[in-house]
């Protein structure tokens, strides 16, 4: 039988208390707010940038850097050799051109490994290969794709609110509680009537709590700010915003369980989450990890939590398309919640 | 007499090596005020904590208001209000917010302004922990601990560190609480405060009672209520004898602490006349005289050869 009053009263305190830590409203609400504007801005798409080469000063160059120029492809410039390539060293150039005698032959240098190298050394030999009078054979046409859902900023707002809620549950949690066994608070506590499940009832609330609220704004935010849409119901995002919270929020009262100081608490905390902002595709897409690693990488709570929101806002994919790391998201938390409640001490 | 609180051979040993009580039997009865005195590391706050349920004694028994803590529907944490040596609340949280928050936790509870005016907080009650003073935390501490109207009141050192001020304060708050009928249990390490406050003390030592009763039996159990202190100027002739100062009339012992000697008598005008003759037949040039009241620190010192605080 829950205690209501006292389940009011704690989840009522903790409210009050966030609400006095101006540093935590800060990096739970602002910061992610200022890093999805700087980097949405940052990577907003944009028509392909001009390729840069430099043409090695010789007879018969300043006409080849005309015609590049007039392309409107290529940023083409006359270069000494030496000047040229250091131009290429940093990065000035992705391309040099030299004119290599006789039948109007070109040799192209670029570093194979640079994508801009590439890059460029196709579009200028396009554009030079057009000029001595070749045709395509088969016609193209340029759709351009970008539309709401497809973007970086689409990509980048479900991590942040995955990172958001991965951060906030082990801090939000496991922080608190070790502070309070540290000041022996929970020792105080628990010398009152007060029954142990409405307080960890309400630790778990107040996370969900939150969890509106951090979900939330940042949402808002990414429909207002860069229009974009939620495909799937709001109440599908938000259930899997709750499992998330409700997962991170299980671990780190698992880290805290058995805390005697801060430090240690913080370390673990740390060594935990630090794996998982790397490899969970917050900031870019975790395929891009070696394909051996997979498994490892979609068996990480942020991981499931992160696939399954990206899912759920830019696909709209149903509850059950998402079944797989769902059930992984759940089970990390079922378990830490299970084994942070056998291993807990109260004083 | 009703017992409200009683253990026997009570024993705790931490880590499987440090005993930390070893073998304290106890009973206090309703509405006395029963302290535990004694130093640092004495086993207090081990003790109280396993009579407040929040420690398993590695042995023994223990009966509050007649139920044992692992007793199914004892509800005894209903009926206890309890401080900890050291708690420090929610710094974030107000003085109001706090109490209320505890106060939620009781089926019955005092109404929240009269808890604050009876530890003379209600003018701090929207103030928030963090600018509390020392004095007005442990307040709110036994705030805390009185606001379920408890019938036992639990202090381990409720005054440490407080100015005098403030200690008087709390004295006051546990006077009313035992003149309502409360039954206190308390810890300290200040003697004067066991001498006022309680009806009993219990002086612990290494884990032990070395001595038990009111105080003012235990002083009287040293056979003299005065203690004479004196110091002699040090280009005197050689020490003085012990032997010499037992035989003044009405001295009862004798005690010497770096250039101090400690007379206790059992009647200073009888004693001090004596003494002072005995220094200027052997030409000993007085430096300090002073007489006061024997206490149980003298009580302690006489048992253990040693001070109850190291200041
Ligand atoms: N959790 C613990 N683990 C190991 N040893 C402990 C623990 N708590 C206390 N002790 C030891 O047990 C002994 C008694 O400690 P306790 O805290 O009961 O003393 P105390 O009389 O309350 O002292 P103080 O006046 O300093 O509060 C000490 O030697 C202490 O070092
Ligand atoms: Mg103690």
């Amino acid at each position: 039988m829950i205690n209501w009053k006292a389940l009011g009263q704690l989840i009522y305190v903790r409210m009050r208390e966030y609400s006095r830590e101006p540093e935590v409203l800060f990096w739970a609400f602002i910061f992610p707010l200022l890093l999805s504007s700087g980097l949405g801005i940052a990577f907003r798409d944009r028509a392909p940038d001009k390729a840069y080469a430099a043409v090695i000063r010789s007879d018969g160059a300043p006409a080849v850097v005309a015609a590049l120029r007039a392309s409107g492809f290529v940023q083409a410039e006359l270069l000494d050799e030496t000047e040229a390539r250091r131009a290429l060293r940093r990065g000035k150039v992705s391309l040099i051109l030299r004119l290599t005698g006789g039948a109007g032959g070109y040799e192209y240098q670029f570093d194979p490994l640079r994508p801009d190298g590439k890059l460029a050394r196709t579009m200028v030999d396009q554009v030079l290969q057009q000029a001595a009078g070749r045709t395509d054979k088969v016609p193209t046409r340029d759709a351009i794709f970008s539309e709401p859902g497809a973007r970086y900023i689409d990509f980048l707002i479900p991590g942040l609110i995955g990172m958001n809620l991965m951060s906030g549950g082990m801090w939000g949690v496991g922080f608190t509680i070790a502070e309070m066994k540290v000041k022996k608070l929970l020792k105080r506590l628990i010398a009152t009537p007060m029954r142990p499940t409405d307080f960890l009832l309400s630790i778990m609330a107040s996370r969900l709590i939150f969890m509106f609220i951090e979900v939330g704004t940042l949402l808002i935010f990414g429909a207002l700010a860069f229009g974009m849409k939620i495909r799937a119901p709001l109440l599908e995002v938000l259930a899997i915003g709750g499992l998330g919270a409700l997962t991170f929020g299980s671990m780190g009262l698992l880290v805290a369980a058995r805390a005697e100081r801060i430090e240690s608490v913080m370390g673990r905390m740390n060594v935990i989450m630090m794996p998982m902002f790397v490899f969970s595709g917050v900031f870019f897409s975790a395929e891009r990890f070696p394909a051996a690693t997979q498994p490892l990488i979609k068996a990480l709570p942020l991981t499931a939590l992160n696939d399954s929101l990206r899912a759920a806002i830019n696909e709209g994919t149903p509850w059950a398309g998402l079944a797989v790391p769902l059930l992984i998201l759940a089970g990390w938390g079922i378990i830490s919640f299970a084994v942070a409640v056998k291993r807990f001490r109260w004083v | 007499m009703t017992i409200a609180i009683r253990c026997q051979d009570l024993r705790k040993r931490y880590d499987n090596k440090v005993d930390a009580v070893s073998g304290i039997d106890l009973e206090v009865g309703v509405s006395q005020c029963f302290g535990l005195l004694g130093p640092n590391g004495a086993g207090k706050t081990t003790t109280v904590e396993i009579l407040e349920g929040l420690l398993e004694p590695t042995s023994g028994e223990v009966e509050v208001l007649g139920r044992r803590w692992r007793e199914p529907g004892a509800h005894l944490r209903e009926r206890l209000g309890i401080t900890l040596q050291e708690t420090r609340f929610s710094e974030k949280l107000t003085v109001r917010e706090t109490l209320r928050l505890f106060k939620s936790f009781y089926r019955k509870s005092q109404d929240l302004t009269q808890v604050l005016d009876s530890v003379s907080l209600i003018d701090k009650a929207t103030t928030l922990v963090a600018k509390l003073s020392g004095g007005q935390k442990q307040r709110l501490a036994v705030a805390c601990a009185l606001v379920g109207s408890p019938e036992i009141l639990f202090l381990d050192e409720p005054t440490t560190g407080l100015d005098p001020q403030s200690r008087r304060q709390v004295w006051d708050i546990v006077r009313r609480f035992q003149t309502q009928g409360g039954t206190v249990l308390l810890t300290t390490h200040y003697m004067d405060e066991a001498e006022r406050l309680c009806d009993q003390v219990a002086i612990v030592d290494h884990g032990k009672v070395i001595a038990r009763g009111s105080p003012r039996a235990l002083i009287h159990s040293l056979g003299g209520d005065h203690v004479v202190e004196f110091s002699v100027a040090a280009n005197a002739a050689g020490e003085l004898d012990q032997a010499r100062m037992l035989a003044i009339p009405s001295a009862i012992q004798c005690r010497r602490e770096g250039e101090l000697h400690q007379l206790t008598v059992r009647e200073a005008h009888v004693a001090i006349p004596a003494l002072l003759e005995l220094l200027r037949r052997d030409h000993y040039e007085l430096s300090s005289l002073t007489t006061r009241h024997a206490s149980l620190e003298d009580v302690f010192v006489n048992l253990t050869g040693r001070h109850l605080r190291d200041d």
